[in-house]
């Protein structure tokens, strides 16, 4: 709604959006060799500079390799209510005079937090980049952190959590979902975090998790925009050259924590104030760890596009406008990341129609899939999409950053984004009919479905009103 | 000050010099009678269309409301002899991406396609047949009907669109801005496909369209595109006139929802498009609540107290008073505490108006980021249909910053408080306090 996507957690919907949207890119010409600009300093801090010289702007985004999967039991949520404190000043900028010099420059600026890492940036005129380098790098090291800010901003973020999750029943369903389908891999708690978790925080655990991730050696700068490389080298030089590198485990040598096999199906309901009911599965499967190497992240990718890249793919034309069955469905795939991946499938039945009759007829679909596989016509279709997408996403500078950041956190590089489009263009019909037998499969599969109930009830899903601290 | 002042001057004087230089708008008309703005830009070979008509949903009455977004949500779902599947393969094959935009005022087509001949062939053939020939399928309507009912009955459980839906009525009253865009559902499952060609034949008029270029294509090339795109439009001129926007009943209705938090909307008729206050409202509405963390509310609702997660005020400008709205969430019990907040930074605001440094800072943001309000062609497409379909000045981009430099303490006061009425707002909380 409106601007007021400050300090935002990409809910676990979204992020499964953007996921799956940083894989389906492709390089376009050569000129891509020279340009994006990578360069590393002394204390470790990456620079990845891309130039893009279409108007006088600039973005600046820096990720920290840190999200919800480094978080321990109990303080669920600190990554991200961390990233809302770091808007709370340092002894040379006060309390909200970050957002003041940044608004002044005519800049926009935020913070997002995933679930494998946290991000902040600013966009400005291109003149402006070294305030942002400025304001950016002394947070870096010189957060203040007070008793007094850390009450007032926690509430804020109980209510994000109420406004995202609780009050939202297809997002609490998602949340209750990977809380079931991972018995043990972090990926099973919220990235917001659950409420007791917030409730019984302190600003303790927010300075331990500071000093624990916020270091130059954990960090990547993306910056993209009408600038010259040697310049921001020399500007990340001036600003975060001073930074001393802090002993921290490097993203390798992280502990795997691999969810052991899930060994049958899981069902689950969740009841909340809805009219309609709703259906997700998830079905566990890989994610791109080698780029050149691995090949069924990829064939994945594009049995989504198969079953739901466009308005003829196969879930809408089958099931929503032939059969009517359902009123909306799709599929989902979260390729890049640090943990696990997951393929889904999901819908709203049409009215009259029950979740069974959903469930079934997408079964149906798959079954028809891994039986006759998928024509070279709808192969060709999406791989039209893929390279169309990818000119098109050139189109935001933002969307270039994001992309680079991504793959960087995650343990892959933005250079592997040639290597992937190939990879993708190379994907046949039988690699896509492979995985989808390989990994659409019971006993690795966990059902949730929104089980809808009036509004006049009382519910236990509403935040009980008697735990204020 | 004097060295913030300065800053300022530079921001502008830096931001004049590019503006015109980079946003030459073409305009001409067809033989149609269809306006055409184009701006042509080759780093990206992509090409934007977007066609816009005067069929927003104020062209709907209580009995047909719907008729106006089914009619544009039809449009390519059987065109030009083609069935929906294969408009849909026609544009995947090529990676074109075809969409709407809808509003009280607009109903829009928005095409995105790659620049190089095989692709902007297929999709540009696709869009002609789109608004120019719809066929309105008598079982694709019942269709989509039923999908949109069905989200209708979805949307009545959530609090926010109970919030936005009772708010506009309140707002609007009989006044045709107060329908909801999607419909009621009476009035949807009364509609025949006649309606929806009806309106189709009053509405998507050639003399009274507006097409959009932006990209990789000649001038001469969009000449041809455009004229392409025009010539089977129906023909006549639109004649709407809606009647002027009244002042509303002042109330504050509360809504029961089992929701943990309270949904709290306010709102008051707005600006116009080519209001003579849009500029002092614009640069008042920042800093109350329009920029970002940094406005009065921001402050006062989140930093200071930790009460919502988000809270903002924003004009929508429309072709009559389009609305303006205050908007928060917070969590039930401190709901009546929240609202009462919002109430007196309203109201302390419209008495006392902004401070000098306010101001400054307003201007700051509003001058110096302009460049990132045109730094792709998405945003600049965006810019020229409204341009369009407002019939606002070629200079209106170079203006506006203009504008902004001149706005004053006295006029952001004097015209927040000759427009803006905090004691007559109409107010909205769903999830309120259940009385014992």
């Amino acid at each position: 709604m409106r601007l007021n996507r400050r300090a935002a957690a990409l809910s676990p919907g979204l992020q499964v959006a953007v996921m799956a949207l940083a894989l389906l890119v492709i390089p376009v010409s050569s000129e891509a060799f020279a340009n994006p600009h990578e360069y590393t300093l002394a204390n470790g801090l990456r620079l990845i500079v891309k130039e893009d010289h279409r108007s006088p702007v600039v973005v600046s985004q820096i990720w920290y390799k840190a999200g919800s999967v480094d978080e321990l039991n109990g303080a669920t949520g600190v990554a991200h209510v961390l990233e809302h404190m770091m808007f709370k000043g340092t002894k040379k900028v006060p309390g909200g005079e970050f957002s003041k010099r940044i608004a002044a420059a005519g800049g926009r600026e935020n913070a997002f937090t995933g679930r494998d890492y946290t991000a902040y940036f600013q966009q400005l005129h291109k003149s402006r980049l070294p305030l942002a380098m400025e304001l950016e790098s002394d947070r870096m090291r010189n957060l203040i952190l007070t008793k007094e800010e850390f009450a007032k901003e926690i509430q804020v973020v109980m209510e994000e959590r109420r406004l995202r999750t609780d009050d939202k029943p297809h997002a609490l369903v998602h949340e209750k979902m990977m809380a079931a389908a991972y018995q043990s891999h972090p990926y099973q708690r919220p990235i917001i975090g659950w409420m007791n978790d917030l409730e019984n925080m302190s600003v303790r655990d927010a300075k331990e998790w500071y000093d624990r991730w916020y270091a130059p050696n954990n960090a990547v700068l993306v910056v993209v925009g009408d600038v010259n490389p040697k310049e921001v080298f020399a500007l990340a030089q001036k600003y975060y050259g001073e930074i001393k590198p802090r002993p921290l485990v490097p993203l390798a040598l992280r502990k795997p924590q691999i969810e052991p096999a899930q060994v049958g199906i899981k069902r689950l309901t969740v009841k909340a104030p809805a009219k309609l009911p709703y259906l997700t599965m998830g079905y566990h499967a890989p994610a791109l760890r080698n780029a050149g190497d691995d090949w069924e992240p990829y064939a994945l990718e594009m049995l989504v596009g198969v079953l739901d890249g466009n308005e003829s793919a196969r879930l809408n034309k089958e099931l929503v406008r032939e059969r009517r069955i359902a009123n909306s469905t799709g599929a989902g795939y979260d390729s890049t990341a640090r943990g696990p991946g997951m393929f889904y499938l999901y819908g709203t039945p049409s009215e009259g129609k029950t979740v069974v009759e959903l469930e079934t007829a997408l079964r149906g679909e798959m079954e028809k899939l891994m039986l006759d596989g998928v024509t070279e016509e709808e192969l060709a279709r999406v791989k039209a999409q893929v390279v169309a997408n990818h000119v098109f996403r050139l189109d935001s500078m933002f969307y270039q950053a994001m992309q680079i950041g991504q793959l960087e956190s995650v343990g892959l590089s933005y250079r592997d984004l040639d290597t992937m489009v190939k990879k993708l263009q190379a994907v046949t019909a039988e690699q896509v009919r492979e995985v989808a037998k390989k990994y659409v499969q019971d006993d690795s599969l966990t059902v949730a479905v929104l089980d809808p109930q009036p509004l006049e009830q009382k519910f236990p899903t509403a935040a009980p009103s008697g735990l204020r601290h | 000050m004097q060295a913030i002042r300065l800053l300022f001057i530079l921001l502008l004087a830096a931001y004049s010099q590019l503006a015109l230089a980079t946003l030459p708008i073409q305009l001409w008309q067809t033989s149609a009678g269809t306006w055409v703005y184009f701006v042509e830009s080759r780093d990206l070979p992509i090409l934007d269309i977007s066609v816009d008509f005067d069929a927003g949903s104020s062209s709907d009455t209580p009995e047909t409301s719907g008729r106006a977004g089914l009619t544009l949500q039809l449009l390519n779902l059987g065109a030009g002899g083609l069935s929906e599947d294969q408009i849909a393969k026609a544009l995947a094959d090529v990676g074109a991406e075809l969409g709407g935009r809808f509003d009280q005022d607009r109903a829009g087509v928005l095409l995105r396609t790659l620049s190089s001949e095989r692709e902007r062939k297929q999709a540009l053939d696709i869009l002609g047949r789109v608004i120019q020939h719809p066929e309105f399928p008598e079982d694709v309507l019942e269709r989509e009907r039923a999908r949109v009912i069905t989200g209708l009955k979805e949307a009545d459980t959530k609090p926010d669109h109970i919030a936005s839906r009772t708010l506009r009525k309140m707002l609007y009253g009989g006044h045709p801005y107060g329908l909801r865009g999607s419909g009621e559902i009476a009035s949807l499952e009364l509609l025949q496909r006649k309606d929806l060609v009806d309106l189709y034949q009053s509405r998507y008029l050639a003399a009274g369209a507006v097409v959009s270029i932006m990209g990789d294509v000649s001038r001469a090339e969009a000449a041809a595109i455009a004229e392409a795109l025009t010539k089977d439009l129906p023909q006549g001129k639109p004649d709407i006139v809606l009647p002027p926007v009244m002042a509303p009943v002042a109330e504050t209705r509360r809504i029961a929802h089992p929701a943990s938090q309270s949904h709290i909307l306010l709102a008051y008729p707005g600006l116009r498009r080519d209001d003579p206050d849009f500029f002092p409202l614009v640069v008042g509405n920042y800093i109350l609540g329009g920029g970002g963390f940094v406005s009065r509310l921001m402050q006062e609702i989140r930093q200071k107290r930790g009460l919502a997660y988000s809270v903002y005020s924003g004009f929508s400008p429309l072709r009559h008073e389009g609305p303006f709205e205050i908007g928060l969430q917070t969590k039930k019990e401190q709901s009546e505490e929240a609202l009462r907040l919002t109430q007196r930074v309203l109201a302390d605001f419209v008495a006392g108006g902004p401070t000098k440094k306010e101001l400054i800072a307003a201007k700051q943001n509003i001058i110096g980021g302009f460049p990132l309000r045109l730094d792709s062609n998405k945003k600049i497409i965006d810019h020229l249909a409204m341009i369009g379909f407002y019939n606002l000045p070629l200079t209106y981009l170079d203006d506006y910053v203009k504008a902004i430099d001149k706005v004053t303490v006295a006029q952001v006061k004097e015209a927040f408080q000759r427009r803006i009425k905090p004691e007559g707002m109409v107010t909205v909380v769903v999830g309120a306090i259940e009385e014992k």
